[in-house]
């Protein structure tokens, strides 16, 4: 395994009385004071934690757009917030900052417009979506053929300034940045579907190297469109249980057939323990670790041996100074996919050995689907309400376990339980590997 | 500005990556810019220009035809580039410190199929109908998604190359660039990571990117000029990718790596640039972070040509008289995320040589000098946003 804290350099010593405001590497602890979520289920973490904890699905047919000719008519949309003209790039803008106000709300940091730190967004890749190339067309004037020499010529002299504008790759963040006024450079990060959790890692390291005492950490998608959808068919990833919706994410089942794309968005104010302790904020709980790898195994597939995952989860206990008993609860990247769902148990028994079956584990895509670029910081929030209410949500649609997958899944019910500790794992094309771990309490 | 950290290790610069339209690695570029070659193609795309790749041969780097049918052009020019570097470091082949490499993209998006887009297009298949997903689902290549995904660069370079101890891809145009440079700079300062593989790649040769800076007017037409006489009139697409690798002092010298300059410090900002001289004002902030002494400096500046943006860095570096500028622009075309690790490669390349690169520029700004200062900042003013800078240092 690749220890990420071999190094011959020691930070600074702590300074005398502050020796609880750092971690066992001495480094600054970093706490969430602040956390926003919206989803299929609803705005806000209040509706989305009622909804969970009771397995109720927000996956629906999808209304938004025709989906004649698709193999997959279903998806867990946010229609209840409207963007008009719809684009998904503005819409997964709405969403960030929705999640983020009611974060940056919460943790009362910094002033109305002035938060106290950086940005880092995770977020889908971005380009002109069909209604704006075929706006750009119509300006054209042609009658016949269309190609991209017509859409050059029509494009220029100003009239579609907000196209380029919408389009690149900065104007999400930049936006946020303008809105909630966060400091610095933002900074949009793509590691697929672990995006979420790689904002909240550039969130925490920036506060470890002290360049910040707080961090919004966002990440969003507002992908359903129909390119999009076709894109993810064309890979065979998608279910396509069209008929009952509700059904259609059913990770860890042994009739699981594809996971199911959802919207959404979550967030994060990171504090150091210090400078949240020091104006008095609550804090809402820490996190302790980040561990990430990637895998040179293949662009979609994970090594068959799971080591990879393993190694990322080590690498997060070892970021945490944690062992692997001391993890109470795993909330799963579980996306409903044949390959993801058996590889993560793989991995994960390579870490926790036997153990593995005692420790309860859910999937909250198979309630909100996935959601892409945001589960990473939806799925954090989540988990650390599991460790604030001492609950952990269930994993719905657990009807055929998968004899090979012999997690304990929390099927079907919300479970009470005692939580100190839970890990949150993201995987993504490209072999990205994700692995947070959270704590409720401080010490 | 976000506060400055007070310790940190020395970082240095022991691997350099790059291809563009002047060739591919560090002696035929720089032997490019000594002659002042510039090729930019002005028929294929006319009225606007481009810069074009110079011919590679793949197999080089990218040895699995197997890996190159899976990528587009931007992930082919990237993954080759990355493989330089970690080529030009003395990493390349040696497993045990490819698994703990770091490693941060700054990343656009892959190349659509453009007939097929022409094809929807032209039938008038929209989206009400349920046309477009008919011709979407028959038609696209179903490998082409991961050809487009921004954070498959990485994963490129992952499975060509077995860098796997992270993989972080930053999205945002120059600002990503920057962005990438600095947090894979502050890891190995601060003690989080030991080495990096840090870099962009970029395919100016393409319409639909054309496109997208025509709605902005971004695009240079007609005449092409040197970046600091086009008067306001964009930049000129190129193609290119640039990668380093960024390694602690301690470990490049525990390994016997010899560096082509010190990386110090690496910084950037954010102007909104809704008020005339907010970009000006943000250079001079992050200038005198960087605290520089003017009389050993030169600067390598990722700028533009973009109207209001180069207007004002012309501004900031008036001010800034005495020191010699170069625009990599006027050679290279503008490479978007690229532009910044690009004049941060030409940057260390220079301290190493001992020498910087001719000027490439009529309008009088960049001038010939005898001595060759010991330090040089790299600039990156975005099209859009985004604000930078590094600074160098000789390694004596």
């Amino acid at each position: 395994m690749t220890n990420r804290l071999e190094t011959d350099w020691a930070p600074p010593k702590p300074q005398n009385g502050k020796a609880t405001m750092r971690d066992a590497h001495n480094r600054p602890i970093v706490v969430v004071t602040g956390m926003g979520v919206i989803t299929s289920l609803g705005e806000g973490k209040t509706e989305n934690w009622k909804k969970l904890t009771a397995g109720e699905s927000g996956i629906s047919t999808i209304r938004r757009f025709s989906t004649h000719g698709l193999k997959t008519r279903i998806a867990g949309t946010i229609d209840f917030i409207e963007v008009k003209p719809f684009s998904s790039t503005t819409l997964a803008e709405r969403l960030a900052e929705i999640a983020a106000k009611e974060a940056v709300g919460q943790s009362e940091v910094g002033r109305k417009g002035d938060f106290p730190g950086p940005l880092f967004l995770g977020l889908a890749p971005i380009e002109v979506e069909w209604p704006q190339r075929e706006e750009i067309a119509r300006a054209s004037g042609e009658a016949g053929s269309i190609d991209y020499d017509t859409l050059l010529r029509a494009s220029g002299g100003g009239r579609f300034g907000q196209v380029h504008e919408r389009y690149l790759f900065g104007s999400v963040a930049d936006h946020l940045c303008e809105t909630f006024g966060t400091k610095g450079s933002p900074i949009s990060v793509s590691t697929a579907c672990a995006s979420g959790a790689t904002a909240i890692q550039l969130g925490v390291e920036a506060i470890r190297r002290g360049e910040t005492d707080a961090a919004l950490c966002v990440a969003t998608d507002g992908s359903i469109n129909a390119e999009a959808l076709v894109r993810f068919s064309l890979l065979s990833a998608l279910s396509t249980c069209n008929g009952d919706p509700r059904r259609a994410s059913r990770p860890f089942s042994k009739d699981r057939q594809g996971f199911v794309m959802a919207e959404g968005a979550g967030a994060l104010v990171l504090e150091s323990l210090e400078a949240a302790q020091s104006r008095g904020a609550e804090i809402l709980g820490v996190i302790a670790g980040c561990g990430e790898l990637a895998d040179t195994f293949h662009r979609t597939r994970p090594k068959p041996d799971g080591l990879p995952i393993a190694d990322c989860m080590r690498n997060a206990l070892t970021d945490a100074s944690m062992t692997f008993d001391q993890i109470d609860y795993i909330n799963a990247h579980g996306t409903s996919t044949s390959e993801n769902d058996r590889m993560e148990y793989v991995g994960a028994v390579a870490v926790f050995g036997d153990h593995v079956r005692k420790i309860p584990v859910s999937s909250n895509k198979s309630m909100i689907g996935h959601t892409l670029s945001a589960a990473g910081v939806i799925e954090a929030v989540f988990t650390l309400l599991t460790l604030e209410h001492q609950r952990i949500p269930p994993t719905i649609n657990y009807d055929i376990p998968d004899p090979a997958i012999p997690f304990d899944v929390v099927p079907h019910k919300a479970r009470d339980a005692r939580v100190a500790t839970g890990m949150s794992n993201s995987f993504g094309f490209g072999g990205q590997n994700v692995s947070l771990i959270m704590r409720r309490e401080v010490n | 500005m976000v506060r400055r950290a007070t310790e940190q290790r020395e970082t240095w610069i022991t691997g350099i990556g790059v291809v563009s339209s002047l060739g591919e690695g560090l002696e035929a570029t720089w032997d490019a810019l000594r002659q002042g070659r510039v090729n930019v193609d002005r028929k294929t795309y006319a009225p606007w220009m481009v810069h074009p790749l110079a011919t590679l041969n793949l197999d080089t780097q990218i040895p699995k035809k197997g890996d190159q049918r899976q990528m587009e052009a931007w992930q082919r020019i990237g993954t080759y580039a990355a493989g330089l570097a970690l080529e030009s470091a003395g990493i390349k082949d040696d497993k045990e410190i490819l698994a703990r490499t770091d490693m941060i993209v700054a990343a656009g998006g892959g190349e659509r199929d453009l007939d097929v887009d022409a094809a929807i297009l032209t039938s008038r298949a929209d989206a009400k109908s349920g046309a477009l997903n008919e011709r979407l689902m028959n038609d696209l290549r179903p490998t082409l998604f991961l050809a487009q995904l921004s954070n498959l660069l990485a994963g490129n370079i992952s499975i060509v190359h077995g860098v796997s101890g992270s993989s972080r891809t930053f999205m945002g145009e120059e600002a990503a660039g920057v962005d990438a440079v600095r947090i894979a700079w502050a890891r190995i300062a601060f003690g989080q990571s030991e080495v990096a593989l840090v870099g962009a790649a970029h395919n100016g040769e393409r319409k639909e990117m054309l496109m997208l800076y025509e709605c902005g007017g971004f695009n240079l037409k007609m005449d092409f000029a040197s970046v600091w006489s086009r008067n306001g009139g964009g930049f000129a697409l190129g193609s290119g990718g640039v990668f380093l690798v960024l390694e602690s002092k301690t470990h490049a010298e525990r390994r016997g790596a010899k560096p082509f300059a010190r990386l110090v410090n690496v910084v950037s900002g954010h102007s909104s640039r809704s008020v005339p001289g907010g970009v000006e004002s943000v250079l001079e902030g992050l200038w005198a972070s960087l605290e520089v002494t003017e009389n050993a400096a030169a600067i390598y500046t990722a700028a533009t040509g973009a109207a209001d943006a180069t207007a004002e860095e012309a501004a900031f570096l008036s001010a800034h008289g005495d020191i010699p500028v170069r625009a990599v622009g006027s050679s290279f075309g503008h490479l978007s995320e690229a532009q910044f690790p690009l004049a941060l490669a030409l940057g260390s390349l220079s301290l190493s040589r001992g020498a910087l690169v001719p000027p490439n520029d009529m309008s009088g700004r960049e001038i010939e000098v005898d001595v060759m200062p010991a330090k040089i900042v790299a600039i990156g003013v975005g099209h859009w946003r985004g604000e930078g800078m590094a600074l160098l240092e000789a390694v004596s």
